[in-house]
């Protein structure tokens, strides 16, 4: 009973808190205020909350309000069901994602202890190991192949793109879901094996694992995150990912230029709100997996739970236990932090570059990132069967 | 047939550096960042924003804008205008309506007696102004023709004008004293 209570209030706090949080946040912030100031404008300033216009923020709150009174609309020729349930099928699988990523690490009810090289233990590198019983408080869900889980999910969301762009009956919509599950199919290859060099260096599928063996140190200086002994894939994976939430500069399945708005054309009142807001989960999901497998999660470098080891040396402020606690909370920070770095970073490509043409983008897949992930992937394997 | 001229233009050619876009890509996020932080400034001085916040702050027009019509005033506070019907004649949107009336002073033969401006005909030209051979008409108040709802507002007769008015530094009719001598 206890846990079922946790889990839910692990479900609160990471899905509706902070998710939904940042995604409608970002909606705002990040797409009106941030391309303001991109511009040289001022952005939405005139919704205020009691006089104060709180940097735009009441617009949110505005725009809600708008969107749950406007009149829903069903085309008379559209499958009013498939219509229906497209929205939904497009954001669960932008929050589904999220019951794998790792916040923190598991919570050690015992001392935890930092192994490091020369102490006896013979191990090689910097891992906490914990004399009593990890438990599992900053993840929803505890997953031996999160990774998998992850991907499986995420490649969901291409049915409800699919089925919006053909339930709509309209040519846009049509043209919008096809371009769509193109686009997201041919990308999440090049992904997925952008990735696999990734795991063949962990050596697992357990994204807290992953996590964990990112706070290695190299040589005793450098961190071992993705980023580092995996910069091509990163890059890959940063680029796909991109083209995985279909904004710009891979905005094609709704290029208003071209086809209306894609797939969304036909949807109008919360229906378009949950499609847009399932954008910007999905933009949030795939900045949080771009952090736990390739900048180091909720790792700080050189910060343990233990202390803090720099050069060989130990400093444990305020004593261990004190340390503990003030060592979680910097790791929740640190790992929020980096989602919203790669999450302002994606919306600074979107203003920055323009779109590419419909045949551009699939060159990018097919001939240059995919080629290019194989090349990485068997390099990498080769290195590993060399050296490792 | 086929005499087109045709003009070869030569392709910028693209060197590796353009073609892999990484750099490029970096280049334009710098560019944009650049924007992004400056205008975060907190002191809003720094900031390189062009918008303005309209109907709470006001528009800052320049010195030379054409806005409403004023009359210029004599010395003594009488209209300049002598009645000559130059602006009413140049006037393309026909706004300008004047009647004339003979003045007491022999040495100014005409005033109007009534002067109308259809501020919602008026196309704002200012040919009128340039029309007017004694300075009597300018439309440098800075204030733009405000919206109408009720027409026969928007209807501004001498004596609304001549409040907008004020002293023209030219003078009229020209020096007399040294004429006489």
């Amino acid at each position: 009973m206890v846990e079922v209570l946790i889990s839910l209030a692990k479900i609160t706090v990471i899905v509706f808190v902070f998710v939904m949080g940042v995604a409608s946040a970002m909606t705002l912030l990040g797409d009106r205020k941030q391309s303001a100031k991109i511009q040289n404008r001022i952005g939405p300033s005139q919704a205020t909350f009691f006089g104060f216009s709180l940097f735009g923020f009441p617009h949110f709150i505005a725009d809600g309000i708008k969107m749950v009174l406007k009149e829903n609309i069903t085309p008379k020729n559209a499958n009013k069901f498939l219509h229906t349930i497209a929205p939904a099928l497009v954001f669960m699988p932008a929050l589904i994602g999220w019951s794998v990523i790792p916040f923190m690490d598991h919570y050690c009810t015992g001392s935890v202890t930092t192994l490091v090289p020369g102490d006896g233990s013979g191990v090689q590198h910097y891992t906490e190991v914990c004399d009593g019983e990890w438990k599992n408080y900053f993840s929803i869900m505890h997953m031996n192949a999160g990774v998998l889980f992850a991907f499986a999910i995420a490649a969901v969301s291409v049915y409800g793109a699919a089925i919006a762009g053909w339930a709509s009956n309209s040519k846009f919509s049509l043209l919008g879901g096809l371009r769509s599950s193109a686009q997201m199919i041919s990308y999440e290859v090049s992904m997925g094996l952008s990735l696999a060099g990734v795991l063949m260096i962990y050596g697992t599928l357990n994204i807290n694992e992953m996590v964990r063996m990112q706070g290695h140190l190299i040589g005793d200086w450098l961190p071992m995150w993705g980023i580092v002994i995996q910069p091509v894939a990163f890059f890959l994976f940063m680029l796909a990912g991109l083209a995985e939430t279909k904004r710009a500069p891979f905005d094609l399945p709704e290029g208003e230029s071209e086809i209306v708005a894609g797939y969304i054309t036909e949807y109008s009142s919360m229906k378009f709100a949950m499609m847009q807001l399932a954008e910007y989960a999905a933009t949030v999901f795939i900045a949080a997996l771009i952090t736990v497998v390739f900048l180091g999660g909720w790792q700080i470098p050189y910060v343990y739970a233990d202390g803090i080891r720099i050069f060989g040396g130990v400093w444990t402020p305020f004593g261990e236990e004190v340390w503990y606690w003030i060592s979680i909370v910097l790791r929740i920070g640190a790992i929020t932090f980096k989602i919203l770095f790669l999450v302002w970073l994606q919306f600074m490509m979107r203003w920055t570059l323009p779109r590419f043409r419909y045949d551009q983008v699939m060159t990018l897949g097919w001939k240059i990132l995919l080629p290019l992930s194989i090349a990485n992937l068997f390099v990498t394997a080769l290195i590993l069967a060399i050296i490792w | 047939m086929g005499n087109v001229n045709v003009k070869k233009v030569d392709r910028i050619q693209q060197g590796l550096w353009e073609k892999s876009y990484i750099p490029e890509i970096l280049r334009g996020l710098s560019v944009t960042a650049r924007h992004f932080f400056r205008n975060l400034n907190p002191n809003k001085e720094k900031r390189t924003i062009f918008t303005r916040d309209y109907p709470e702050e006001p528009t800052v027009y320049s010195d030379r804008y054409r806005g409403l019509h004023r009359l210029m005033l004599r010395e003594d506070g009488q209209v300049r205008c002598v009645a000559c019907m130059c602006c009413s004649t140049i006037c393309p949107a026909d706004c300008i309506h004047i009647e004339a009336a003979e003045h007491d002073d022999p040495t100014i033969e005409k005033y109007p007696d009534v002067f109308v401006i259809d501020e919602l005909r008026c196309i704002v030209c200012g040919l009128c102004v340039e029309a007017c051979p004694c300075d009597a008409i300018r439309m440098d108040t800075g204030v733009h023709i405000p919206p109408y709802t009720e027409r026969s507002t928007a209807f501004y007769d001498r004596d609304h004008l001549m409040e907008l008015g004020g002293l023209s530094q030219a003078k009229q009719g020209g020096d007399r004293s040294v004429a006489k001598s």
